[in-house]
């Protein structure tokens, strides 16, 4: 993966995969550290399956969402000096389950993949997931980028967020947002 | 700013049109987003489908959607395009690039970019 937003894709798909209605994406950048966090509420991971998530060579048809995914995301973060931790919840009759991928890297490490196009990222999953939600928050010191699709529904009525035109207004809007962030 | 009451004309534009489109959309263009697809540079290349869509007006016959592995990861990114009626096209190791010349002559003239699909590569 050539960018941590591929990653981000990467794991927010699995999340949508697992039954996720909502999918929380949060970078947290606080001088070299960066912590990103894929938080969901889909159907969660048993003790077991989590111990072998992080093995490349653990696969199996009936856990399609294991393989190279994690995997890369923990040599993403460990080549910094970062670490990779997953909790996971399994849903119950009546508990959704929850599960979060924290991945943290020291950015100023020679060999820090770089964050790249989350704006894409973002754009992407709503654009491939009308149905579901996604929370996006993107932290540095004082400034903030934010996107909640359920503010955006509410605006939207049944109007599906994948339109084009809403698909370019998330995209200009979060522009809009980096545009004071990045100094 | 992209203010929350600009994407409320967005609303009132689109809701007409919506109950119009309904039941058509004849043409799908799958796009694989797993892992694979990912890692290969699939996101460029949906994007590109998703803006390429829109501007060439064809939004009211093409829809573009996603999917997991399609089982060809060693040619990833991968684009299938499912016309009722028609066999399926499967275009492999795509790019941005690419996708303006399936764009202007697979989708708008219906001629199928051969040089791009599974069996030529």
């Amino acid at each position: 993966m050539k960018e941590l937003s591929l990653n981000i894709l990467d794991i927010a798909e699995n999340s949508v995969k697992a039954g996720a209605s909502l999918t929380e994406i949060i970078l947290n950048e606080e001088s070299d550290t960066l912590t990103m966090t894929v938080r969901d509420n889909g159907s969660g991971m048993s003790e077991e399956t989590l111990r072998s998530v992080t093995d490349p060579f653990y696969t199996t048809r009936t856990t399609r969402k294991v393989g190279l995914g994690i995997p890369l995301l923990k040599l993403a973060c460990e080549q910094t000096g970062g670490t990779l931790t997953i909790t996971s919840r399994l849903m119950t009759a009546s508990l959704p389950g929850e599960t979060t991928v924290t991945a943290i890297f020291n950015t100023a490490h020679i060999d820090a993949t770089p964050l790249g196009d989350v704006i894409s990222t973002v754009v992407t999953l709503i654009q491939g997931h009308p149905n579901r939600d996604f929370y996006f928050l993107h932290k540095k010191g004082s400034h903030t980028v934010e996107l909640d699709t359920r503010a955006l529904r509410e605006v939207l009525e049944d109007v599906p967020l994948s339109t084009p035109d809403v698909l370019v207004w998330v995209r200009e809007n979060l522009e809009e947002q980096y545009k004071e962030f990045i100094i | 700013m992209k203010s929350l009451a600009e994407l409320k004309a967005i609303k009132d534009r689109m809701k007409d049109k919506v109950i119009l489109r309904e039941g058509s959309g004849d043409v799908r263009v799958v796009v694989g987003m797993a892992t694979c697809g990912i890692a290969a540079g699939a996101r460029p290349v949906l994007n590109a489908f998703v803006e390429g869509v829109t501007a060439a007006k064809l939004t009211d016959k093409v829809t573009v959607s996603q999917t997991g592995c399609i089982g060809l990861c060693q040619l990833e990114p991968i684009v299938e395009v499912h016309e009722a009626g028609k066999e399926k096209v499967t275009y492999v190791k795509m790019t941005p690039e690419k996708v303006e010349t399936v764009i202007e002559k697979h989708l708008k003239n219906g001629k199928v970019v051969t040089e791009f699909t599974v069996a030529d590569v």
